[in-house]
């Protein structure tokens, strides 16, 4: 390896980046005029498909009134809209829905037997009621679910304690702590995660255009014909590449903060979402020289690396809009989900940056994003490099 | 290890029974020369003789089918990375970035030999001037004329002052003009004791330049010697009689 030659690589097709706009246009616009298309045609719709929501329950009533509460929870139950998970603790509840393994958490608060008990003994007499408050903690990373759910639970809690007669007042409420931030969400929030893997998707093409089109003009051959090493070719190329990945989720960015966009991310979460898009940009680097060592020419290229581009779009960057659950499965097998994932639990939900979620997505991305490269690179150097 | 004929023999250039087949062609047919330190040596021959396919072996880009090839007193094939810093390759085809200007062309191929920034700067600015490019040397390669990067094309080919250049066919489609003045440069590279390798199907070419050819057609060597030595032993009036007498066909015909 030598930081010279690396470095002139670095220049040279930074310079193109510059000098050429048509690949600036391609890789910035297209993702930013798609992305808007995207959130238009889907926008207030939602689509998630999932008619079963898994809640965690956590309750603290440990009164004299213990039956209540285990009513409840299998009332609750009963819907088959709602799949029941207990836990012990509030922490490990909302610990589970900030890696959005549960869609919201209901917390039975320590007075609920009584208030309930309260309501049946007088209810005409609401001076007797004991008031208590159910408190209900969504994940805002799921329209749905902030939708769907609260209303389901208001009317089993009314059926319990009311039973068919029609009320209007009860001594229990349903309170929803994190609905004020749910309530603020637009559908670029749900959109935004997705869009930073998916601009970065489109890398492929450009990596593979240039390795490509340096082939068909005998530059690579030129090049081989120095002491620059093959890796130190493709380790310059992905370097510049990776400026341009800055570049790229830069522009997202900002433009998704300009049409409105907001997370509860704070600064460590912005900058994890930006280090795995990051790494994930490797990832398309390696498709692209995957690309350019099949394709022979580069209007070839450009075909072939949709078959990389297609699959990584749909199935893994619109995750939290939802998908048919087939779409689903087979989004577990490409990388973008995976980023999309990481960065839904980061910037929609605010996990942070330790969350078990987040991690292991993380490791994933990391850790197809090095395969990719080095089967890129390896492949390139016996396939791609003259 | 550069081996013990580069150092007392002073062979920088040995190719020893050379055999390169594509498919169902032989493109180089049992090519054995010898070039030594300091000589401007000329390949000659038609259009498809096996000239670049010589070069590219030469220069390590290319596996012979069989044969041995040294370059500089290593071997290429083991020793690949020694050669290609001692090389200068003018590719047939232009190869040149469009996007970058003339100057930044040079200096991209001074930065892959580790130049030091002031020798690039003074190899840089000698190179434009000799190739007439010194007024356009900001201006980007894709604005440049037919010529200019066929120009620019040599001169990258020669920032690092390489002890041994392959020029292959660096005057083709030139105006005579241009022609000259590439001409000069070539002596002047070989006044400065290079050893080159070049390439042509030009016969007047050879005749001006090189101090000995290798005539060659469907790769193999038909004709070796110094122009002189050539027209005397055909009793030509220049190499191109000498090329009908060995084959009865003009050598510029297959253009
Ligand atoms: N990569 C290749 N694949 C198949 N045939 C080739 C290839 N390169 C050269 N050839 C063939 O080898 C012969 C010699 O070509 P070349 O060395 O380019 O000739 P010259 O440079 O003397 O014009 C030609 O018949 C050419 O078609
Ligand atoms: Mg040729």
């Amino acid at each position: 390896m030598n930081s010279e030659r690396m470095l002139a690589f670095t220049r040279k097709n930074l310079k193109q980046i510059v000098r050429e706009p048509a690949s600036l246009f391609l890789v910035i616009l297209f993702p930013v005029v798609l992305t808007l298309v995207f959130g238009i045609s889907f926008g207030g719709i939602g689509g998630e498909q999932s008619a079963v929501y898994d809640i965690g329950v956590v309750t603290l009533d440990a009164g004299t009134y213990p039956v209540w509460a285990l009513t409840f929870v299998d009332a609750l139950d009963s819907t088959e809209i709602l799949i029941i998970r207990r836990y012990e603790t509030l922490e490990a509840a909302q610990n589970d829905l900030i890696q959005g393994s549960v869609k919201a958490v209901l917390v039975i608060p320590e007075r609920f037997g009584e208030s309930c008990t309260s309501f049946v003994q007088a209810p005409e007499n609401p001076a007797l009621w004991v008031e208590s408050t159910v408190d209900l903690f969504l994940d805002s990373g799921s329209m749905f679910a902030t939708q769907a759910i609260p209303p389901i639970i208001q009317q089993v809690l009314t059926t319990l304690i009311a039973g068919e007669q029609p009320t209007v007042q009860l001594p229990v409420h349903l309170g929803i702590p994190s609905l004020v931030e749910a309530e603020s969400l637009t559908v670029f929030d749900y959109f935004t995660p997705g869009i930073f893997a998916f601009a970065v998707i489109f890398l492929t093409m450009i990596v593979a255009q240039t390795f490509t089109v340096d082939r068909e003009k005998g530059l690579l051959r030129r090049i081989n014909t120095t002491p620059a090493s093959p890796f130190e070719v493709i380790l310059g190329y992905t370097i510049s590449n990776m400026g341009l990945a800055v570049i790229q989720v830069a522009v997202v960015f900002a433009m998704a903060f300009l049409v409105g966009y907001s997370t509860p991310a704070g600064l460590p979460g912005l900058f994890f979402a930006f280090v795995i898009v990051m790494v994930f940009a490797l990832c398309s680097v390696g498709f692209g020289l995957i690309t350019a060592s099949i394709a022979k020419t580069p209007g070839a290229a450009t075909g072939i690396s949709f078959v990389f581009i297609v699959p990584q779009m749909f199935l893994g960057t619109f995750v939290s809009v939802g998908l048919s659950s087939v779409a689903q499965t087979a989004g577990k097998f490409v990388p973008s989900y995976y980023v999309t994932d990481a960065l839904t639990s980061l910037l929609l939900r605010g996990a942070p940056v330790t969350s078990q979620t987040v991690v292991l997505d993380f490791v994933v991305v990391t850790a197809v994003s090095i395969g990719v490269l080095m089967v890129g690179a390896l492949a390139f150097r016996r396939y791609g490099n003259t | 290890m550069r081996n013990h004929t580069f150092f007392v023999m002073q062979k920088v250039i040995i190719i020893e029974d050379l055999t390169k087949r594509f498919e169902d062609i032989t493109a180089i047919d049992h090519l054995t020369l010898e070039v030594p330190k300091g000589e401007l040596f000329g390949l000659l021959g038609p259009n498809g003789a096996g000239k670049t396919t010589t070069i590219n072996v030469l220069c390590g880009i290319l596996a012979p089918t069989s044969g041995k090839v040294m370059v500089g007193g290593y071997n290429v094939f083991t020793e690949p990375r020694k050669v290609k810093s001692l090389i200068g390759v003018c590719p047939q085809d232009t190869a040149v970035y469009d996007y970058l200007t003339g100057r930044e062309n040079i200096e991209f191929f001074g930065h892959l030999y580790n130049l030091p920034q002031e020798t690039l700067a003074r190899n840089s600015a000698d190179l434009l001037q000799k190739m007439e490019l010194t007024d356009h040397q900001n201006r980007r390669v894709s604005k440049y004329s037919g010529g200019m990067r066929r120009r620019i094309n040599l001169a990258m080919a020669l920032v690092h002052s390489p002890e041994i250049a392959f020029l292959d066919e660096p005057t083709v489609a030139m105006d005579p003009q241009s022609r000259h003045a590439v001409w000069d440069f070539i002596r002047e590279q070989k006044s400065q004791g290079k050893t080159i390798i070049l390439t042509t199907h030009y016969m007047e070419e050879a005749e001006e330049l090189c101090d000995r050819v290798g005539i060659i057609d469907y790769g193999r060597l038909i004709a070796f010697g110094s122009p002189a030595e050539l027209r005397q032993k055909y009793n030509a009036e220049n190499l191109e009689d000498v090329f009908i007498q060995l084959t009865g066909r003009r050598i510029r015909e297959a253009v």
